[in-house]
């Protein structure tokens, strides 16, 4: 016992045995979910601005799994949406479930934030929009032209936001990015088989059945 | 469905537990370890009770800088010089990023034009630098040099150890640089693309490769406990990274439990035995006392491969996963008070008995101050993952509080110590300006000091905030900025210290040979 190769041994099979139980078993309890028949896979333009989403690195500042209304009511009052389920995901690759908060959960941001010309605005500048934001400009998903041509977007914008003798225009990534955003909506009902496959140690009895109800309300929303 | 899963959950409980056991039984059954005198191996005749810090004006022994090791030491010389050389070089850069993201979290306009310093970029390349530029490198090197003692035989094979570390090197290089133009897998902890990453697995197989050469030659009876954990690291570290980055292998909520699983093995299983261990060899060495008790060690060693193994789900508690698997996770987080408290009870009870050493030593107090941060963070995590507790931490900064708890103060101080007390022996010299080791000391400490506090503070307010209804998001966003500010002091005055220290390790380098003291 006392070699290295034999500790060696040891530590492998420690680590294939934790393998089995946080990567494959659940694996195997998740795979192959059916969609929930409401879900629609992402458009081309979509996934496009999702690899934006991903190589800005907005999941270091927003999660995308909004909370149960047993653990908190705050993420359904805040319009964050109801809890999400593993069906929920299935065509995310690679999954964006994120881990801070500094701004609020985007799951349904695009059925919470419908606007393009809200987004783009926000994008450009995020203080032109809420004053005490701390999140990050994007100027460089933008350029500024004289003339914009007759298809360009040009972005809204309050004066002292605008840059002198220019408009701004949307660049194809903040289109596409903004088009992933508009994507964003779990808003729909989900049966309690799904709910079962997500955490549920904060849903008592009683507060299963209020959430129940509120998302069959939102559902219908 | 659900029970066969609680019995899942059930089955991996017993198990560790019945491992457990088992350890007990075989450490009381006697000497199956080594027992004292494994403990006592690393020191050589006369070593022991002097305090041994080339740095301290305190020690006594007419410092020949290890002449009975300087030919065991001699054959790794260049390469652990080359391998300290790149992790310093990571943690100037890596803090320096650190810091730019640390000012654009409540400076959102500054710089904001410069797409591949934003934010999210920024905050990226950050962790990725420190994490496996200057932690991991700063690791391999105590390794290679540590290794070698501890076997009392010479490195096997330094070109391959050294060819590995310039792999590494150069494909963290291209990584961070691909994150920076934008080209990420866009996993946490797991963004540099895969097509670099094999750099990196192939660069730390090269390395793990003469270390276990060199296990197998050994002179030595008794395997001293800080290599248990090494050799255990440089294996787990190699099969996580390459399993986590097999493209295509998962998606969705599955994807999320591997990528925890990776996240959390790449702190338990790789960074954290590289800096127990060091902890090991080093708080002894210099005190010239063996542990208290080697035979605990040991149980510490395997608990902690059992248990933290199966922490990785706590990051998601409350989210998209089956509840069996976050409790499964939670109850491990638990049970991580065993090995911490095995860990706790050997380096501290050491300690406690030996005070004076701890006064008369910086590089001590920083490994020791390691030590001690490695107890609270992990005591923190563990309560981090209880469901009440987690539902205020989980999404603010407080995570990032711990995160720095543990990666800072912990790993972060035992490795420079461990520079401290490696270089004087590589070189056969003492530390030219004493003066700037109190410097780097304090300033880090007051710095991680107010890092850690105020971003507690701050995430814990924003926490209870986040939980309640009634609060607007604007309301929280104003909260939280002035303790973001605070951060950003914390953050200068460390960054200020790894100056000094960078500084000093530079004319360490360069001083001219006539000023040796000791001989080589
Ligand atoms: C008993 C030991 C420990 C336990 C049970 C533990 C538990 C936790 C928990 C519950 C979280 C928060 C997850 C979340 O809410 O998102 C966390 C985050 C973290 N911990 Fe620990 N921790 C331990 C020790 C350590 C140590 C020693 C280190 C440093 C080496 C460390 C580094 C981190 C980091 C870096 C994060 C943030 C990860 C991220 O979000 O990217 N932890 N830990
Ligand atoms: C050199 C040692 C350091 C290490 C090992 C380290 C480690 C880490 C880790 C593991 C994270 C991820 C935390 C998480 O995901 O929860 C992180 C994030 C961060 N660190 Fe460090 N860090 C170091 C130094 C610094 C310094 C000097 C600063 C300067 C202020 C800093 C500022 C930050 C910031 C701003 C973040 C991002 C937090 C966020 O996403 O909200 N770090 N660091």
């Amino acid at each position: 016992m006392n070699r290295p190769v034999a500790i060696l041994i040891g530590a492998a099979l420690i680590l294939a045995f934790a393998t089995m139980a946080l990567v494959v078993i659940p694996g195997f309890q998740v795979h192959n979910l059916e969609t929930t028949g409401y879900l629609e896979d992402y458009t081309q333009q979509e996934l496009r601005g999702r690899q934006v989403y991903i190589n800005q690195g907005c999941i270091y500042c927003h999660s995308q799994q909004p909370r149960s209304f047993g653990q908190t009511p705050a993420d359904m009052t805040k319009g964050w949406g109801r809890a999400s389920t593993p069906a929920d995901y299935v065509y995310d690759k690679p999954h964006l479930l994120g881990t801070m908060r500094t701004g609020p959960d985007l799951l349904n941001v695009g059925a919470r934030l419908p606007s393009q010309a809200w987004h783009l605005t926000h994008l450009f500048q995020p203080r032109a929009i809420f004053e005490w934001s701390l999140m990050p400009a994007y100027p460089f998903l933008f350029e500024l032209k004289q003339q914009p041509a007759a298809d360009d977007l040009v972005v809204k914008l309050p004066s002292q936001f605008k840059p002198a003798g220019h408009q701004v225009v949307a660049k194809q990534s903040a289109l596409d990015l903004v088009a992933y955003l508009q994507s964003l909506d779990r808003t729909y009902p989900v049966a309690d088989k799904e709910h079962y496959l997500r955490d549920q140690g904060f849903d008592g009895q009683l507060e299963t059945e209020q959430s129940q109800e509120v998302k069959n309300e939102s559902g219908e929303g | 469905m659900h029970t066969s899963f609680s019995l899942l959950l059930i089955l991996s409980f017993v198990v560790s537990l019945v491992a457990l056991a088992a350890m007990v039984w075989a450490i009381t059954r006697g000497h199956f370890f080594g027992g004292k005198k494994a403990a006592l191996s690393i020191f050589e005749e006369g070593e022991t009770d002097v305090l041994d810090d080339p740095a301290s004006v305190y020690s006594t022994r007419t410092h020949q800088f290890d002449a009975v090791r300087a030919g065991i030491d001699k054959s790794g010389r260049s390469v652990v010089l080359v391998f300290l050389s790149v992790a310093m070089f990571f943690l100037l850069v890596g803090s320096l990023y650190g810091l730019l993201s640390s000012f654009k979290l409540h400076l959102p306009d500054w710089l904001s034009q410069y797409e591949f310093l934003t934010f999210g970029r920024a905050r990226t390349v950050h962790l990725n630098l420190v994490n496996y530029g200057w932690l991991s490198v700063a690791s391999l090197a105590v390794v290679l040099w540590v290794i070698p003692r501890v076997f009392r035989t010479p490195l096997r094979r330094p070109r391959m150890a050294l060819w590995g570390g310039l792999i590494w090197t150069l494909g963290l290089i291209a990584g961070a640089l691909a994150i920076s133009l934008g080209w990420s897998d866009g996993v946490e902890w797991l963004e540099i693309p895969w097509q670099i990453s094999v750099f990196l697995v192939v660069g730390v197989l090269f390395v793990a490769w003469p270390v276990i050469e060199t296990a197998t030659h050994r002179e030595v009876e008794h395997v001293y406990v800080s290599a248990w954990y090494f050799l255990a690291a440089l294996l787990w570290f190699p099969l996580l990274y390459f399993i986590a980055k097999i493209p295509g292998l998962h998606f969705g909520v599955e994807q999320a439990t591997l990528n925890w699983w990776f996240a959390h093995n790449v702190l338990g299983l790789w960074v954290t035995p590289m800096g127990i261990a060091t902890a090991y060899y080093l708080i002894p060495k210099i005190i010239g006392k063996p542990i208290f008790s080697y035979n605990l060690s040991v149980l510490g060693f395997w608990s902690l491969a059992l248990f933290y193994s199966q922490v990785g789900i706590h990051h998601l508690v409350g989210g998209p996963i089956p509840t069996w698997l976050v409790t499964l996770s939670i109850v491990h987080s638990i049970m991580m008070f065993v090995p911490v408290i095995a860990v706790a009870i050997n380096q501290h009870g050491l300690m406690l008995k030996n005070m004076w050493a701890f006064k008369q030593s910086y590089t001590l107090r920083f490994i020791w101050l390691g030590a001690l941060m490695y107890t609270l963070s992990s005591f923190q995590g563990s309560l981090e993952a209880l469901r009440s507790i987690n539902t205020i931490t989980h999404f603010t900064h407080f995570t990032v509080a711990h995160a720095h708890l543990g990666a800072y103060g912990f790993i972060s101080l035992i490795m420079m110590g461990a520079f401290y007390y490696i270089l004087p022996h590589l070189f056969g010299r003492a530390w030219p300006k004493p003066g700037l080791i109190k410097l780097h000391f304090w300033l880090v400490v007051v710095g991680i000091t107010i890092y850690v506090v105020f971003l507690s503070v701050g995430g814990w307010l924003q926490g209870v905030e986040l939980l309640n209804p009634a609060t607007s998001f604007e309301t929280i966003t104003r909260n939280i900025k002035p303790y973001l500010e605070w951060r950003s002091l914390g953050g200068s005055l460390m960054t200020l210290g790894h100056f000094v220290f960078a500084y000093h390790f530079l004319i360490m380098l360069k001083q001219p040979k006539a000023h040796t003291r000791g001989g080589e």
